[in-house]
């Protein structure tokens, strides 16, 4: 019994430990809802260590959700959710960096390294010094005499 | 006294390093046979002392000498021994411990096996090894201490993260830390052999076991860690793109491509700058990754331990590992021949497209990874750059290596023959786009991530076993004939054929769960049944229990599919009064075709609870996927493990 106690206790106590969107806070129209959680997945959430709001148990990141949905409801665009949480708690809160001039690095630097990549290797094949190497068929005499060889073993 | 002996052992150790390292030096320069040999033994009583250090803070963890520091901030009387073991690396000090006996480890291993390679050789690629224990071993006793004591010891510790109180994260970081530190092993050989000027088929053939186990070990530290996530965080992630994951995928991606590419120096003497650069590169990572974690410079879970101090002396050993090593290639990477002539078409240029395709894969993560970083101290803006980010920029990689994979392997040595490759593969081709389009008409909805990423699997691992198929000649010659040729194939060709699988399986499961998962997040109560997919769900009852240092909560609940029941599944809530935490304990009922995953939430009030279910298509196979990779790697590795050689002479018919 005083287990059991100490147990209540201590539940009452804890912070809550379910992780991520409760079920009071879904949304009846299901195609809102689901663009709030697709939109929660790209927000993080401030106070936790490297999460989004949609899988964080932080007061904050709840207080966010329910933002989100109230927005939408609203009759809000993705872009226009995103734009007031970028603007209230800058550029830090998105997951998905703005494609702005200061990001562009991120973005591009895969594929101009492919781009140089693919440069390089069409160079290569144009100038081919492959060539010089003897052609890739054996002649007729060569054919002939792999087969005597294999016909041996 | 235990305690001081261990202390004493590390100090020992640091001396032993710098003598090693003058001997060898001496030695090499000179040309003294019996400087070199010692200096090789001293790899052996430098990995000794460390060992003996190691054991003895691992003995004041088991008995609970709370007189250490370390032990009263990392245990606790009432944790079960196996955890109690594993504290020793799951803090700063311990887990800097640990890297350094991984180090020496390597060292003597590398001292008492292969007798193939010269000792002049070996030496300096020793000296190497010892110059970066030396660097580890200094970093420990000046700066993070485990042998630190207290003056006044408590009567208990103060626990352990319950959320690391975790079989899985138990040997989760010394399979990464293997495989970091096996790095090493490739570094100092890269060194070593730019010293020499002996970059070349032998060179390779040196190396290539210690890459393939570095590489085994960051396979498995890698998938137990995202299978840890998977059953511990509770909702069943597996990636997430933490800076800290970064850090251990990177040196993996490297090293992936490192093995390539000494497989091309090894069979044909080509790409040998590259891979003396790879080899740099891969080592280097593995420091940045210690770096990141050890600093706390990136905020994540992982980051237990924030001082600055630290984070500079290992940063100082960064540079001048990475730097040194990079100037020496600059200074002495000329000297490498230039190798052998080869067509357009051919298995060396698949391997290369490969080795560009997983490095620039790498340099985008690392940009992800650094550019907050980066952009906070030029401009002190704040930025985020997490999983959407990556997924867009990395996939794109992934899909090319897996559509160019099949016909690399199909491709000839030297000069292949394209048109032939491609007409090989059309069987396989066309399955895959058969069940993509399937695939396509079968799901609600458009999404193309699914089928394309089924096809992209299903071409992988049918090319692969057409390859092999194709290569002992099933359908050409008689069965039996084919596999008498199956059985002859070199050990290296099952497992290279097995770590493709490997990647083909990775990819169904990554494909499934990305595209396919059912949630349902509810408030249930006791006696309510509802449906999730195909699954009839019933919560039958919640309990109390514990265990030794928590109190938990557990839903019982049934779960039924055509009518019969599949499960009893118990999700748990736990309380850990000691270290004040909760954690929730999914309950998994695992399949191959899918998992089960119950979370129980909180307390709604008159029997009710608030439970997220999830249904996962094809989970698994992320990490059968891993794991195969690793056992290819192994196949692979066993062929040059003298023990288990195959023995056996032609026989002259």
């Amino acid at each position: 019994m005083k287990r059991f106690v100490t147990l209540l206790v201590l539940l009452i106590l804890m912070p809550s430990s379910f992780l991520g969107v409760e079920p009071n806070e879904i949304l009846d129209d299901s195609q809102l809802e689901q663009r709030a959680r697709d939109i929660s997945k790209n927000i993080r959430c401030m106070v936790c260590q490297n999460e989004n709001i949609d899988d964080s148990a932080a007061e904050l990141a709840r207080d966010f959700r329910i933002l989100i949905r109230e927005m939408l409801v609203e009759g809000n665009t993705d872009q226009q959710i995103y734009d007031y949480i970028e603007d209230r708690y800058g550029e830090f809160a998105l997951l998905k960096p703005r494609f702005n001039p200061k990001n562009w690095i991120l973005y591009f630097s895969g594929p101009i390294l492919i781009m140089l990549c693919l440069i390089l290797i069409y160079r290569s094949y144009k100038n081919s010094k492959f060539e010089e190497l003897p052609a890739n068929d054996f002649t007729l005499e060569e054919k002939k005499r792999i087969k005597e060889l294999i016909s041996k073993r | 006294m235990i305690t001081e002996i261990g202390h004493l052992s590390l100090i020992l150790a640091l001396l032993v390093s710098v003598l090693q390292i003058g001997v060898v030096g001496v030695g090499y320069a000179k040309n003294i046979f019996n400087w070199l040999y010692a200096g090789t033994l001293m790899a052996v009583v430098q990995f000794g002392f460390i060992g003996i250090s190691f054991l003895s803070i691992t003995w004041a963890f088991v008995n609970s000498d709370f007189s250490l520091t370390l032990v009263t901030n990392n245990s606790h009387t009432l944790k079960p021994l196996l955890y109690k073991i594993s504290g020793v690396w799951g803090n700063h000090e311990g887990s800097m411990l640990l890297w350094v006996l991984v180090l020496s480890f390597f060292g003597f291993l590398l001292a008492v096996l292969q007798r193939q390679i010269p000792l002049k050789f070996k030496a300096l690629v020793l000296f190497f090894q010892s110059a970066i224990t030396l660097a580890f071993l200094s970093f420990i006793l000046f700066t993070s201490n485990p042998f630190a004591r207290l003056e006044f010891p408590p009567f208990n510790g103060y626990d352990l993260n319950p959320l690391l109180q975790d079989p899985g994260l138990a040997f989760h970081p010394p399979l990464l830390y293997l495989g970091y530190v096996g790095l090493s092993i490739s570094f100092s050989f890269a060194l070593a052999g730019l010293a020499n000027g002996s970059i070349n088929s032998a060179w390779a053939s040196w190396v290539r076991p210690w890459t393939l186990l570095s590489w085994v070990c960051l396979t498995l530290g890698i998938a137990l860690g995202s299978w840890w996530a998977y059953y511990e965080l509770g909702w069943g992630g597996w990636w997430f793109w933490d800076p800290v994951e970064n850090a251990s995928f990177m040196p993996w991606l490297i090293t992936t491509a490192l093995l390539h590419s000494t497989l091309v120096l090894e069979k044909r003497e080509q790409l040998a700058k590259w891979t003396v650069l790879l080899s740099i590169l891969a080592f280097s990572l593995s420091l940045i990754g210690t770096f990141l974690v050890r600093s706390g410079i990136i905020t994540s879970v992982h980051s237990f331990a924030s001082d600055p101090t630290r984070g500079i002396y290992i940063l100082a050993i960064m540079f001048l590992f990475t730097g040194g090593a990079l100037v020496l290639y600059l200074l002495l990477g000329k000297k490498i021949r230039g190798g052998r002539v080869f067509s357009f078409w051919s298995r060396e240029s698949a391997l290369i497209s490969n080795n560009l395709l997983l490095v620039i894969s790498a340099m985008v993560v690392f940009i992800g990874t650094f550019w907050p970083l980066i952009i906070e101290t030029i401009q002190g803006d704040k930025i985020s750059v997490g999983p959407p980010y990556f997924n867009l920029t990395f996939t794109p990689f992934m899909i090319a290596l897996s559509l160019l994979l099949p016909i690399g392997v199909s491709l000839a040595w030297k000069r292949g023959n394209i048109a032939r490759a491609l007409k090989s593969l059309i069987a396989p081709a066309i399955l895959a786009l058969v069940l993509a389009i399937l695939i396509l008409s079968l799901q609600t909805g458009m999404r193309m991530l699914g089928p394309v990423g089924l096809m992209l699997a299903v071409w992988v691992i049918l090319g692969t076993l057409w390859e092999l198929a194709g290569k002992v000649g099933i359908g050409k010659h008689p069965l039996g004939k084919s596999l008498r040729w199956l059985k002859l194939l070199p050990r290296t060709e099952y497992g290279k054929s097995m770590a493709h699988l490997g990647f083909g399986f990775t990819i169904i499961g990554i494909a499934s769960i990305t595209s396919w998962e059912l949630e349902d997040i509810r408030v249930v109560r006791i006696g309510d049944v509802y449906q999730v997919g195909s699954y009839e769900f019933q919560l039958l009852d919640v309990k109390e229990t514990g265990g030794p240092n928590y109190f938990a909560q557990v839903g019982e609940f049934e779960v039924i599919h055509d009518n019969s029941q599949v499960a009893v599944m118990l999700p748990e809530k736990r309380v850990y009064p000691v270290a004040n935490s909760t954690t929730t304990e999914a309950a998994i009922d695992m399949g191959l075709l899918r998992d089960l995953y119950i979370v129980l939430g909180d307390f709604q009030g008159e029997d009710a609870w608030a439970v997220r279910t999830y249904i996962k298509p094809m989970v698994n196979w992320i990490w059968i996927g891993a794991f195969v990779m690793a056992l290819g790697g192994c196949i692979s590795l066993s062929s040059r493990l003298p023990v288990l050689q195959k023995r056996k002479p032609r026989k002259a018919s």
